[in-house]
């Protein structure tokens, strides 16, 4: 039963990475917390080791599909890693529960708008 | 400019561990009007760096599961490659409600279920 678990939840993190190129992390970190029964900390580092190698096959698809802007991307890297060092430093001083609802609710409308 | 200040914010994001990427790729649409793709293999290249120093950390606090880890991304480079064929074989505007529809869900999820303690 676990391996089927395992089976489903590595698919599905590997698919929403590929296929949207984002979001595998949050799959990943949610099948292994509601799922596999891990603890949050253990199950938010194994996220990165696990969506670091998919990363690089779904990046190496895009490239030879010809979609990457290295431009762009260098400039919001550069910017993203500032803003990663400043994200760590608060997650200390904001509660986070009340930080992942208005994430949530960030995203919703998001959502709403790419569908209509 | 604008792209500074998308990559700052969702950095912020990412760096507290909630999903710096469902944040910086519907942004980097609609304030760019980059496609869609686009913006996917953008937010793919700019993990790697974020993904790799996280990564030391976390080996150094020696916080992760490496059996678990394994099985996962095995299972996972299945997925990955079958859905990165998928996104450069459609439409940017498909993928573009595809991922809405994948907000969505994630949003949903955020919203009634994340009770954890982190």
């Amino acid at each position: 039963m676990k391996f089927v678990k395992i089976l489903v939840a590595g698919i599905l993190t590997g698919l929403c990475n590929g296929l949207f190129g984002a979001g595998g992390g949050m799959i990943a970190v949610y099948s292994m917390i509601h799922l596999l029964k891990m603890e949050s900390h253990e199950a938010h580092a194994t996220a990165i080791a696990v969506i670091l190698p998919l990363t690089i096959i779904s990046g190496f698809v895009y490239f030879r599909g010809g979609f990457i802007d290295w431009h762009m991307a260098l400039k919001v890297g550069t910017a993203g890693i500032v803003g990663g060092a400043t994200g760590a430093w608060l997650l200390g001083r904001i509660p986070p529960y009340r930080l992942r609802k208005i994430f949530g609710v960030f995203i919703i409308v998001a959502g709403l708008r790419m569908l209509f | 400019m604008v792209l500074v200040i998308i990559g700052f914010l969702s950095g912020i994001v990412a760096g507290m561990g909630i999903g710096g990427g469902t944040l910086l790729v519907p942004g980097l649409v609609f304030l760019t009007g980059i496609s869609q793709h686009a913006a996917q293999g953008i937010n793919l290249v700019v993990f790697m760096p974020v993904a790799i120093s996280a990564l030391w950390v976390h080996i150094k606090n020696k916080r992760i599961n490496y059996k678990m880890a394994a099985y996962l991304s095995l299972m996972g480079a299945l997925g990955a490659f079958c859905g990165a064929h998928i996104a450069i074989a459609v439409p940017s505007n498909a993928l573009r409600k595809g991922f809405g529809i994948f907000l969505l869900v994630v949003g949903c999820l955020e919203l009634f279920s994340s009770r954890e303690k982190s």
